[in-house]
């Protein structure tokens, strides 16, 4: 019954905030409400016995990529007079965009089929004694190795392929070299002194800067300070 | 008697109840611990500089936490002009919220969790990497361009972290085979990960410096450039929940490194007088033995600048602890140590 009513409660806040991720004005909150939806999606996955799902979700969606759209969208600075004035010119193609998607959706829902044998492992998804982090492994580790390690080269080529249209080799950059940094002797070093005794003790004095030995006559002309 | 534990034990109000004592049991120590540890801090930051540091309110100044807290509750809170009223009050909140979130799962004994999950480690990464919102959102709601600055870059110093830190928990994982916190530290009864894996221990422990905000990674604030960073804004009370919030983190992050990598409760050899001192306080040693490797690194450490942070974090980090989880992949693989 417990289980029951919090699914209930979360499923009806997951499609609320949703909702508002798309209908409030500021672009800030929407982001924020996506998390919230993205922490009650988490709650579901909780309800429905699978904790890693649950977790993987917040590490990677809220820890990670909503990070990243925070990051984004508070740094643009959005005009959004200026977004919404072409709303009648592009409100049919939107509307034959969506349309096309939702009887895509529609085709997919209604040729809906289980597997022969997915009745029987609904009832029970996991091998007996088995977590859950372990049962994804076992299934996604070796019948769909090639699939999962495909899903990672596509990433690792869609990462590659960000770096390269942004990278840009700009004349004239200074570069740090810390290897030459650290080499570098002379002018500073850095020495193991006594605590509590004083430079001058040590013998450790500064050598006179060329700004230092001018005479200190100039400040009298500066006017601040009325000491005099 | 018997009555008693049945009611506590098999009723759901009698499991509420017991799980709110053991919540108060835990996060009132916590709490005071995390008062001490400001009074430590400025302790043990002032022997190393050669001053007394707070000697004046009570015995040794014992008392200047206290007095402290009751000054930040009789400030006003100041909600700047311009700002985003709910999301400025509830960024502080959040903070500490999570900072009091992740110690359901942690063990302080064998068995002691409030919340023993399958997944504890993965719980207490989620959470960790939640702690950005509250910086982000404070700045951003702040609307004040320090606060932002601070928000911004805590933002990107706090995702670069995550990803080497979540190498090294996979490299621990691996020599463990489960993601139960209790399990993680039973399966160091031979020996404490931070001597096979002791390089992951370096990387995993300043980067918990990163994580947490503190010095010399303590970009966010950054004094001398942006006043105070994120918090800049805040005043009173919502201060001191990020203040708080920071300090309970540094505990908890002490308390996640002590159960990766430094065996948790166990004592450190299994013979006669260490055995004799109960689990708890080897946890609560290690925890203290981490923070003051915080507060002397903050005493020691000039602050990274921007760009040498992200060098590190991506180019030093990222490869390497990459490098180590292949490495010790093979290794176990190879030895058959794997665990089943």
């Amino acid at each position: 019954m417990i289980a029951a009513l919090a699914f209930y409660v979360f499923a009806a806040i997951l499609i609320a905030s949703a909702v508002m991720v798309v209908t409030a004005r500021n672009p800030v909150h929407s982001v924020l409400f996506l998390i919230l939806a993205f922490f009650n999606a988490a709650a579901l996955f909780l309800i429905a016995g699978a904790e890693f799902l649950a977790m993987i979700l917040i590490i990677v969606y809220v820890g990670a990529v909503a990070v990243l759209f925070l990051f984004v969208v508070m740094m643009l600075d959005i005009d959004f007079a200026q977004l919404r004035e072409g709303f009648q010119r592009y409100a049919p193609i939107g509307a034959i965009v969506g349309g096309i998607l939702f009887l895509e959706i529609v085709m997919v829902v209604g040729a809906w089929r289980f597997a022969p044998d997915a009745a029987a492992l609904r009832v029970n998804p996991n091998p007996a004694g088995v977590t859950n982090s372990e049962a994804i492994g076992r299934i996604l580790y070796t019948d769909y190795i090639f699939l999962f390690q495909g899903c990672g080269l596509i990433l690792l080529v869609a990462m590659i392929g960000a770096i390269v249209l942004t990278l840009r080799e700009r004349p004239g950059t200074r570069r740090q070299n810390i290897a030459e940094q650290v080499a570098r002797t002379g002018s500073v070093t850095v020495r193991s002194v006594p605590t509590g005794a004083g430079l001058k003790e040590l013998g450790i004095l500064r050598p006179p800067s060329p700004e230092e030995a001018k005479p200190k006559e100039v400040e009298h002309h500066q006017g601040h300070g009325g000491h005099h | 008697m018997d009555a008693l534990m049945d009611f506590l034990f098999n009723t759901s109000l009698g499991i509420l109840i017991l799980t709110v004592v053991k919540a108060l049991a835990l996060l009132v120590p916590l709490l005071i611990g995390v008062a001490y540890l400001t009074y430590a801090e400025r302790k043990v930051m002032a022997a190393m500089q050669l001053r007394k540091g707070p000697n004046v309110v009570g015995p040794l100044g014992l008392f200047q936490p206290f007095a402290d807290a009751i000054k930040m509750l009789m400030k006003e809170t100041i909600v700047p002009t311009g700002a985003n009223r709910a999301l400025f009050l509830f960024a502080p909140m959040l903070t500490f919220m999570l900072a009091m979130l992740a110690w359901a799962v942690i063990p302080v004994n064998d068995g002691w969790a409030i919340a023993d999950i399958n997944v504890g480690i993965l719980y207490l990464f989620a959470i960790s990497s939640l702690g950005v919102y509250g910086v982000i959102i404070a700045g951003w709601a702040s609307n004040s361009k320090y606060a932002f600055l601070g928000a911004m870059r805590s933002a990107a110093q706090m995702v670069s972290y995550e990803v080497s830190m979540g190498f090294v928990i996979v490299t621990v994982l691996l020599c463990v085979g489960s993601l139960n916190l209790t399990e993680i530290v039973r399966a160091q009864q031979t020996v404490w990960f931070a001597i096979p894996l002791f390089p992951m221990f370096v990387i995993f422990f300043i980067s918990t410096l990163a994580e947490t905000n503190r010095a010399p990674f303590d970009l966010p604030e950054g004094e001398s450039e942006l006043v105070a960073g994120f918090f800049v804004e805040y005043s009173s009370m919502s201060f001191a929940l990020f203040f708080l919030g920071e300090y309970a983190n540094m505990i908890l992050m002490s308390s996640l490194t002590t159960i990766l990598f430094l065996g948790g409760w166990l004592p450190p050899f299994d013979i006669a007088p260490f055995n004799w001192v109960p689990g708890p306080i080897w946890f609560v040693l290690k925890i203290c033995l981490l923070l003051f490797t915080f507060i002397w690194v903050r005493a020691t450490f000039p602050r990274y600048r921007y760009d040498q942070l992200m060098r590190l974090g991506w180019k030093v980090f990222l490869p390497f602890s990459l490098l180590w989880l292949v490495l010790t992949a093979a290794v176990l693989k190879l030895t058959g140590w794997l665990p089943a």
